[in-house]
């Protein structure tokens, strides 16, 4: 079992579930957060004030899936999110100890799909 | 002769008619992303400064200044001659400046209405040129043809009240050219952005409400009878209107919901405004219950199967609202109302009903052609959209360096 944390762009949202549904990945949480990579922000300026390197808004996917389904949704997660621009994201993959679903108990790959 | 209690309310009514722009920034201002919303605002405020300037500079001497023709002339310009006794043609009992600030306030807001078409993807800089524009070839000529001493369409007996087709038709047009040379925003056809802040929205819904009271019954340009017919009626069709909406949701698509509830009332306010001074409270029912029909038709089935993006339907309820608006007035308008006006159709004149549908037909032309010219002038000139990165990352960010939110302190 893997944990995908993928960080993309918030207006590539869209095409990147749509993307993993394609793939059959369908359990997905998504949270807005703010970063930056080698992108730097928007200065932004307030009453004259300059504020520059602010973080940019970010999403983050979580997606925990089985071993044979790493693969198909890592290139998922690209298809959908690759501009070829800097601040297209990045995917990290984990492994994961556990998994139970808390309606039944179970445990385990077949607590994940 | 200048009547204090007249001069009282036309400019209360001018208050009431400026708040409707800061108003209808919050209405849309909650119907886009929150990327969008200060763009959106912003384009609404800078509207009340340059038009204000605009207005007693030019624009109030080509919309009424006493001529045949085009439009006014520059016979006014800087308010020249403009001053505080009354101009009888115009306003008897009240100074002609209270008349010129008064119509001031319609003049903003007819510009910013067109906002809606655009909104998330027009360049700030290209937003003012266009405004500038059109409220100079498109605004002031059709004002001045419906209500100017001398123009046409008000020498052939249109009745437009407070509005109906200088203000809503006119702005209507032009969002749906403007809507539909501008193109469809980014990435729309994947999902449709739900409005940011719906509480903004009802509270732009609520101010403008409460300011048309001044568009409307300040029309009257005296504090009257004919004031409170219009008073009434308006209220009355804003009412019908939204129960309307309401309803058809509710039998449409199983629940009602307060952006449907918003939409009606604000249509509702939109079709009664060209009547309000020649109807009674029975037909503002039946125009605020039908309004509500035509609009949501409009902006539910036909803008989808068309495929134009008018961002926040200024064509869906101004345009189609103005329209009904203006042809009911040709059906229920009775002298019994107003002795100055004329009877409808449904009081034995069908040449009324002729009158304003022909009313109709020219507005319609006449803006669709001379917005279309002006928006290409400005996309040869600077360009009108954003670019794709820019209008991704939102208006707010990339044309004015601010955001409204922010997510960590």
């Amino acid at each position: 079992m893997k944990l995908i944390i993928a960080i993309i762009q918030p207006s590539k949202l869209e095409e990147v579930k749509e993307e993993l549904y394609k793939q059959e990945v369908n359990l997905i949480t998504v949270s807005e957060v703010l970063g930056h990579g080698r992108q730097k922000g928007v200065t932004e300026i307030y009453r004259g004030a300059k504020e520059t390197g602010n973080l940019l808004r970010k999403i983050k996917m979580e997606i925990a899936v089985n071993e044979n389904f790493v693969e198909p949704a890592i290139k998922a997660i690209i298809k959908g999110a690759k501009t070829g621009e800097i601040g297209d994201g990045k995917i990290f993959v984990l492994d994961l100890q556990e998994c139970v679903r808390i309606r039944t108990e179970e445990r385990g790959s077949v607590a994940i799909g | 002769m200048v009547n204090s209690g007249d001069t009282a309310w036309v400019l209360m009514s001018s208050a009431l008619v400026l708040l409707m722009t800061p108003a209808l920034a919050f209405f849309y201002g909650g119907m886009v992303r929150r990327k969008n919303v200060l763009s959106v605002l912003m384009q609404c405020f800078i509207v009340m400064c340059v038009l204000s300037i605009h207005w007693v500079l030019i624009d109030y001497s080509l919309s009424f200044a006493p001529a045949k023709g085009f439009w006014g002339g520059f016979a006014w310009f800087g308010l020249r001659g403009v001053g505080l006794e009354p101009y009888a043609d115009y306003a008897g009992t009240i100074p002609h400046q209270a008349f010129m600030i008064y119509q001031c306030m319609f003049a903003i807001i007819t510009p910013a209405l067109i906002i809606g078409a655009f909104a998330e993807r027009m360049k700030f800089s290209a937003f003012l040129i266009f405004t500038l524009l059109w409220a100079t070839f498109v605004y002031a000529p059709l004002c001045h043809w419906v209500w100017g001493m001398g123009g046409w369409l008000r020498n052939l007996g249109a009745l437009d009240f407070a509005g109906g087709t200088v203000v809503h038709i006119n702005a209507g047009i032009a969002a749906l050219v403007t809507a539909l040379i501008l193109g469809k925003r980014v990435n729309l056809d994947k999902n449709v952005p739900a409005p940011h802040n719906m509480p903004f929205v009802v509270l732009g819904t609520g101010l403008l409400w409460f300011g048309w009271f001044g568009f409307n019954a300040g029309s009257a340009l005296a504090a009257n009878g004919l004031a409170v017919n219009a008073f009434v009626v308006t209220n009355t069709a804003a009412a019908a209107a939204g129960l309307s909406w309401a309803l058809i949701e509710w039998l449409h698509n199983g629940k009602p919901t307060i952006f449907g509830l918003c939409s009606g009332a604000v249509a509702g306010l939109v079709a009664i405004t060209p009547a309000a001074g020649f109807v009674s409270v029975i037909p503002a029912i039946i125009i605020g219950l039908l309004v509500s029909v035509f609009s949501f038709i409009a902006v539910a089935v036909i803008k989808p199967k068309l495929g134009y993006d008018d961002s926040l339907d200024a064509f869906g309820v101004h345009c189609v609202g103005g329209i009904w608006g203006a042809l009911a007035t040709g059906l229920f308008a009775s002298k019994l109302v107003n002795p100055q006006g004329a009877n409808g159709l449904f009081f034995g004149n069908p040449k009324q009903f002729i009158i304003q549908a022909l009313t109709v037909l020219v507005t319609i032309g006449y803006t669709f052609i001379v917005t279309f010219v002006i928006y290409k002038l400005v996309d040869l000139l600077i360009g009108v959209r954003v670019k794709k990165e820019e209008e991704l990352m939102g208006l707010d960010l990339t044309q004015h360096h601010e955001r409204a939110y922010t997510v960590l302190e």
